[in-house]
């Protein structure tokens, strides 16, 4: 067998986008700080009770049931009574970023795939990579490009994010029953006509289950960037993991554990809610709804 | 109105590899071998202008694709298609499109209705591509539904409704443009029978009022028979046999179109006209009955029309009556009528009189609108088409 010195070679890639293209990172790291810090800014003006109430609002909004609202009202008193509160905020900043700019890429890219074969052919195994890679190996490179700190933690927690993504709308789109196209087509419509009223609409729960996906992704990579200085939960946890203290840890576990529930129910709703009032029959298949056993916070275990 | 020659379409392979293939004369294989699929071989077909033509062949032959090579759904391969004096296939974007909105509306299996939107905004989908205002064509749909019977549904969801009205809905996105060419692929197929029948007599209603030119996919031939003015039989891509259903019935091209046709109920499709006979003997007023008795026995039969100068039927002359008439010395038939007989007219189905035949001395007599008569039609003559057709190929 030949040698490879695959490894030489990524280095050396990353050696040559450092030096060329050095003034583009630094653009990109300070767009990204200022959208986190915004958010942050958002998230943490307002008194806690303040904020604490809106969630629960929300919850009641997404859900219309009272018990995931009266939970979403307890958990997030004990964040607050835990004194986790400005890292919980500072976790959801970056959440919210990391998840907001995944489904800026994550689903034009969808759209594009879902029209072109040729186009879903090469982004799959971009995607397979990108979601299979261990997450420590691109958080490495983050760092070298845009240094310690919150933006490496984003930027791998967009690209962990974008695949499902991807995924669940190019999915949507093409779910979409055939012949409601040819109809839409046969009464002379423009293919950005048809996009536009029938296919999104139709392919809106699945694209609402891959947001529920992107928003649990990101949340969990978001602990993992605390290894590189990303602040927030991660931090904490990590901290205290270096510090065998395990009374903290497991404060810090928990409010992830809070947060993460009340992401993905709060989003699963409002993806149900629209499939309901779309009058869908067939709803995105429940395999790829990721639940809180397996999909998010298993990243954490690894 | 609609002329189609020579349309072939190769699934499965760039025009410009599929192309050399089609003048091939084993062009199935030869297509076959280099990776794609023939779906329509060299099909023409001309339309006239209100007629309901029917493409009919099991699943499979091709029948889909034709259809929707005429609005261009499915890209022909190479052929020629003129719709209006007007070259289909060279039409730009623009112009496709403009003649899909305007001039040919389209009828699909499954439906293919818009599950988010309302029945009115459904039904008013060809208008808002067209860009006509929400009031005009939200009216203009209201319209469209009040003529297939749905004018007070026009705020529930498709999903809220049966299949028979989910149909109903899409006949109604098709009126609502105005277009007069009408698509239709298998629209009833996926119906009960009963709602099937009731969706046949709408569309005939419909095309009473105005009449469209329809293409009609079906893979029923009693359906076919029942709605088509012609009928193209279709398979493997071919189309195998063209006429109307009469003719269909009647001769049938080979085992293949005789294996749909023996499924038919001949009994609702076949006319008198299709069994009609010329009548052995007729008599006039004037005929000495002595003669025209003579002229009985000698057919071996029990009695007679008798008609005036213009063919128009008289009544019928019993031989006992005759015989009487001889004996009392007269000179006419008129005291030898008698009315006891039945007569239909010629394009009325076998179905509706055939309990009929047998009830008299003379055969049914089938007639124009002025009573005039045109031929017979004897029991046996309609016992003999009732059966299949097979049978009779056997036979011959
Ligand atoms: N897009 C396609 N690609 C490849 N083969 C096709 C395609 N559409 C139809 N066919 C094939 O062409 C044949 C004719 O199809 P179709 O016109 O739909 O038949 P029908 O409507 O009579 O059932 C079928 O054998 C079908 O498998
Ligand atoms: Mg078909």
């Amino acid at each position: 067998m030949p040698d490879l010195p695959v490894d030489a070679w990524v280095e050396r890639a990353v050696q040559f986008l450092l030096d060329n293209f050095s003034g583009v990172f630094d653009v990109a790291s300070t767009l990204i700080l200022q959208l986190v810090n915004a958010s942050y800014f958002v998230l943490i003006r307002p008194h806690p009770l303040v904020l604490l109430a809106c969630f629960t609002a929300l919850a009641w909004a997404a859900t219309r049931r009272w018990q995931p609202a009266l939970i979403t009202c307890l958990g997030l008193l004990l964040i607050q009574s835990m004194a986790m509160w400005a890292e919980t905020m500072q976790t959801l900043a970056v959440v919210i970023v990391a998840a907001v700019v995944a489904l800026v890429v994550g689903i034009p890219v969808g759209i594009a795939a879902a029209r072109s074969p040729r186009l879903s052919v090469a982004v799959r195994p971009v995607l397979d990579f990108m979601q299979t890679l261990p997450v420590f190996v691109y958080l490495l490179p983050a760092v070298f490009f845009f240094g310690i700190g919150v933006v490496p933690g984003v930027v791998a927690t967009t690209v962990f994010a974008i695949p499902p993504a991807v995924r669940l709308t190019e999915l949507g789109i093409r779910q979409v029953d055939s012949e409601v196209i040819e109809a839409a087509q046969a009464f002379g419509s423009r293919s950005r006509q048809i996009l536009r009223d029938v296919q999104l609409p139709l392919a809106m729960p699945t694209i609402m289950a891959g947001v529920n996906q992107v928003i649990m992704m990101a949340l969990s990579m978001v602990v993992i960037a605390g290894m590189v200085g990303g602040g927030g939960l991660g931090a904490v946890v990590v901290e205290a993991v270096t510090r065998l203290d395990i009374g903290r840890g497991f404060e810090g576990g928990l409010s992830v554990v809070i947060l993460a529930i009340y992401l993905d129910r709060v989003s699963a709703a409002f993806g149900e809610r629209q499939g309901r009032s779309r009058r869908l029959r067939t709803r995105p298949t429940s395999g790829t709804v990721p639940t809180l056993g397996e999909g998010p916070l298993e990243p954490l275990a690894r | 109105m609609i002329e189609a020659s020579h349309l072939s379409k190769v699934y499965g392979l760039p025009p410009n590899r599929a192309l050399p293939l089609l003048t091939d004369d084993r062009r199935h294989e030869a297509v076959r071998q280099a990776g794609g699929f023939l779906g329509a071989d060299d099909v023409s077909l001309r339309v006239q202008r209100g007629e309901l033509f029917v493409i009919m062949g099991l699943s499979g032959s091709g029948k889909s694709t034709v259809l929707r090579m005429i609005n261009r759904l499915v890209e022909p391969t190479g052929g020629r298609l003129i719709i209006d004096g007007r070259d289909v296939l060279a039409m730009a974007e623009d112009d496709l499109r403009e003649l899909r909105n305007r001039r040919i509306s389209m009828v699909f299996q499954h439906f293919a209705l818009f599950p988010h939107r309302t029945i009115r905004e459904n039904a008013a989908y060809g208008l808002k591509v067209r860009g006509v205002p929400a009031k005009e064509r939200l009216e203009r749909a209201d319209w469209a539904l009040r003529r297939v019977g749905l004018g007070d549904r026009g705020d529930t969801r498709p999903d809220a409704l049966s299949g028979g009205m989910k149909q109903r809905v899409g006949l109604a996105r098709a009126l609502a443009t105005d277009a007069d060419i009408l698509l239709m692929d298998e629209p009833f197929s996926a119906l009960d029978p009963l709602i099937k029948r009731e969706m046949q007599e709408l569309l005939l209603t419909l095309q009473a009022e105005d009449q469209r030119t329809i293409v009609f996919v079906t893979h029923d031939l009693n359906e076919a028979m029942r709605i088509g003015h012609r009928i193209m039989v279709m398979k493997d891509g071919r189309v195998v046999q063209c006429g109307s259903g009469q003719e269909i019935l009647a001769s049938p091209a080979d085992d293949y179109v005789s294996d749909f046709v023996a499924d038919v109920d001949r009994s609702r499709v076949l006319t008198a006209a299709s069994v009609l006979r010329p009548p052995l003997l007729t008599a006039r007023l004037a005929d000495s009955p002595e003669d025209v008795l003579r002229r009985l026995g000698a057919a071996e039969m029990n009695g007679l029309f008798v008609l005036d100068e213009l063919g128009c039927l008289l009544g019928v002359a019993r031989d006992d009556l005759l015989a009487d008439a001889v004996r009392n010395g007269e000179e006419d038939l008129r005291n030898c009528l008698v009315q006891e007989y039945e007569t239909v007219p010629v394009d009325r189905p076998l179905i509706e009189f055939c309990h009929l035949a047998g009830r008299h001395t003379v055969p049914i007599a089938a007639v124009d609108e002025d009573g005039r008569l045109l031929g017979v039609v004897p029991r046996a003559a309609i016992l003999s088409s009732l059966a299949s057709p097979k049978k009779v190929t056997a036979h011959a």
